[in-house]
């Protein structure tokens, strides 16, 4: 019996190594090559270490290459504009939806449902034809509109924290003689605090690996790129130039890892709200 | 009109007044209401249904982005259905539902294994999450480089005794290249599924499991009565939510093949039709009828999901 357990122990572990090695191989390697010199990259076999752990020139050579200095600053703008934008317009709808009866309330959380299913790239034949049509192809704000639109998974987000924050506090402060709008902005936004960072995290990693949209409504590349955008300069000419686009790669990884290393704890729960709609 | 509130609630509470306090209530809450609405559902219209009503429209006429338009009935459905392309691009989507099946069973695989007390699941549980978080276009370059002849994936295979010239062109060969794009879907989202069983598991009785463990059960058994009933409808919601997941498959693809080498899948074609092409008529068809499957198996998920809670 003991054996047995021993033995399972050890195929669980090994089971679980394997995949970890199958998650992290792709990326590993990706660094490992990063880090090589041009000889380096040439002569030895993908899969050898680098001399020197050092060697930063890849790194310099694909941020000048790919001008990211630009492209990480329009990905910052896009990124507050964006962040505050959509955390504040979900908050409004969700709190309207939760807190007040009239007419149409459920038909617009069905329209906002249905919404949720239509695939983004499906409709972006006719999306962009509105955009031409409202001059906002190339244009960071244009961009920043369209990405503002609808944002189902924070509106569950909060529609799900309102449902657990009792009425009676609204009550409480209009009696004291707040008013709706101060209820919500002075009452209730310092509460939603927990729910503000989870969809923040989720929008701002989802915004910052946004590429088709960028691609397609931010053509003019020299100004307007964007850090996801930024890695097509490696495609053409460069196209096999591996270890300065697995340079450019791992800077643009960067950010969301620390992300992840510093509120993984916030990324899981946001998982499992925005999984349960309805 | 916040002023003429702020007076009324502090004055006596006769009758009449508390009446045109709740009146002015209801007006100040029409307001509130109003003006928070209008900006999300004025996004939603024009971003998400106006574009929805407008493709339904282009799908009955031959048009480019600019130009004239002809006005063609239902020949773009039509041809939906009897290009090859099409056709082909839609059987694509049976990969990667297989691929979804073995996500999945990956996905409560580790989550199991995660939720018993198993040293550094913490660790376990990042590393196998963090590809979710990687880019598209990074995960694209990310696996050219891993694929190509003899780098990455080929060393490693060498390794262990492989022949470089016996082993296929992963990404070029057309025998093996959709199974190829399914694995890297695989990768990338595996985690995100295997979190959210983690959140499901979490929400089992242990005192159950506590209970099978003096009786005698053994892990398997454990699982079988235990685990599976318990969060069989999150399993379930998941097998059809894959589905839908599997028709609008774009961006393994789009970021690695470019659809080259028959990896078209419905998406990418449709994107290549629209955006190369000019078909827009086409396009929007494809995208009309895509949308009608994906509401029909929505429409199946909400049909099981009553069923499920009913038991």
């Amino acid at each position: 019996m003991k054996a047995k357990k021993i033995l399972t122990g050890i195929l669980k572990y090994l089971i679980l190594i394997f995949a970890v090695f199958c998650a992290l191989v792709p990326l590993v390697s990706c660094v490992i090559t990063a880090f090589k010199t041009d000889a380096e990259y040439q002569n030895t076999s993908v899969m050898t270490l680098p001399e020197n752990w050092f060697y930063f020139d890849n790194f310099r050579i694909a941020w000048q290459k790919a001008d990211m200095g630009k492209a990480f600053l329009n990905t910052l703008t896009v990124l507050v504009c964006v962040i505050s934008g959509s955390i504040l317009i979900s908050a409004m709808l969700a709190y309207v939806l939760n807190r007040f009866r009239f007419v149409g309330n459920a038909l617009i959380r069905g329209l906002f449902m249905i919404a949720s299913l239509i695939p983004g790239i499906a409709s972006q034949v006719t999306v962009y034809q509105i955009m031409n049509h409202l001059h906002l192809i190339n244009s960071l704000g244009g961009y920043i509109f369209l990405m503002l639109g609808t944002d189902v998974i924070s509106i569950y987000i909060f529609l799900q924290f309102f449902e657990n924050l009792s009425p009676s506090l609204d009550e409480a402060a209009i009696l004291d003689g707040c008013n709706y709008f101060g209820v919500f902005f002075r009452i209730l936004l310092p509460l939603l605090k927990p729910a503000i960072v989870t969809s923040a995290i989720l929008k701002g990693v989802a915004t910052y690996n946004e590429y088709y949209m960028a691609n397609l409504y931010l053509q003019d590349k020299n100004r307007f790129q964007t850090v996801s955008t930024s890695l097509f300069t490696f495609t053409g000419p460069m196209g096999s130039q591996y270890q300065y686009i697995c340079a450019g790669v791992i800077l643009t990884i960067i950010p969301p890892l620390l992300i992840f290393l510093f509120c993984q704890k916030q990324i899981y729960s946001g998982i499992s709200s925005g999984a349960v709609k309805e | 009109m916040t002023a003429n509130m702020k007076a009324l609630s502090g004055t006596e509470k006769s009758q009449n007044r508390i009446l045109k306090f709740w009146n002015s209530m209801r007006n100040q809450q029409m307001i509130v209401t109003v003006t928070f609405l209008l900006i999300p559902l004025g996004l939603l219209f024009l971003f998400t249904y106006l574009p929805f009503f407008k493709m339904v429209e282009f799908s009955f006429y031959d048009m480019k982005y600019i130009g004239e338009r002809k006005w063609v009935g239902l020949q773009n459905y039509i041809d939906v259905f009897t290009r090859k392309d099409c056709f082909d691009a839609l059987k694509l989507s049976l990969y990667y539902m297989a691929g979804s099946v073995v996500q999945l069973s990956l996905a409560l695989l580790f989550a199991v294994l995660l939720t018993e007390n198993t040293k550094c699941r913490n660790f376990f549980r990042g590393a196998l999450y963090f590809p979710c978080l990687v880019g598209g276009i990074a995960v694209g370059f990310i696996f050219k480089f891993f694929f190509t002849h003899g780098f990455i994936l080929d060393s490693i295979l060498m390794c262990f005794g492989a022949d470089l010239e016996m082993l296929p062109f992963w990404l070029k060969d057309t025998n093996i290249n959709n199974w190829v794009l399914v694995a890297v879907s695989v990768w990338r989202y595996m985690g995100q599924n295997m979190v959210l069983f983690i959140g499901a598991l979490a929400s089992v009785d242990s005192t159950m499991y506590e209970a099978a463990e003096i009786d005698g059960a053994n892990a398997w058994q454990k699982f079988w009565y235990i685990t599976f009933p318990s969060i069989r409808t999150i399993i379930i919601l998941n097998l059809i939510l894959a589905v839908s997941g599997s028709l609008s498959s774009f961006e393994m693809p789009y970021v690695i093949t470019g659809g080259g080498f028959g990896t078209s899948t419905y998406f990418v074609l449709t994107d290549h039709l629209a955006h190369t092409n000019q078909k827009v008529g086409l396009a929007s068809a494809m995208s009309v009828i895509l949308l009608m499957l994906i509401l029909l198996v929505t429409g199946v998920q909400k049909l099981a999901e009553k069923k499920l809670n009913q038991h």
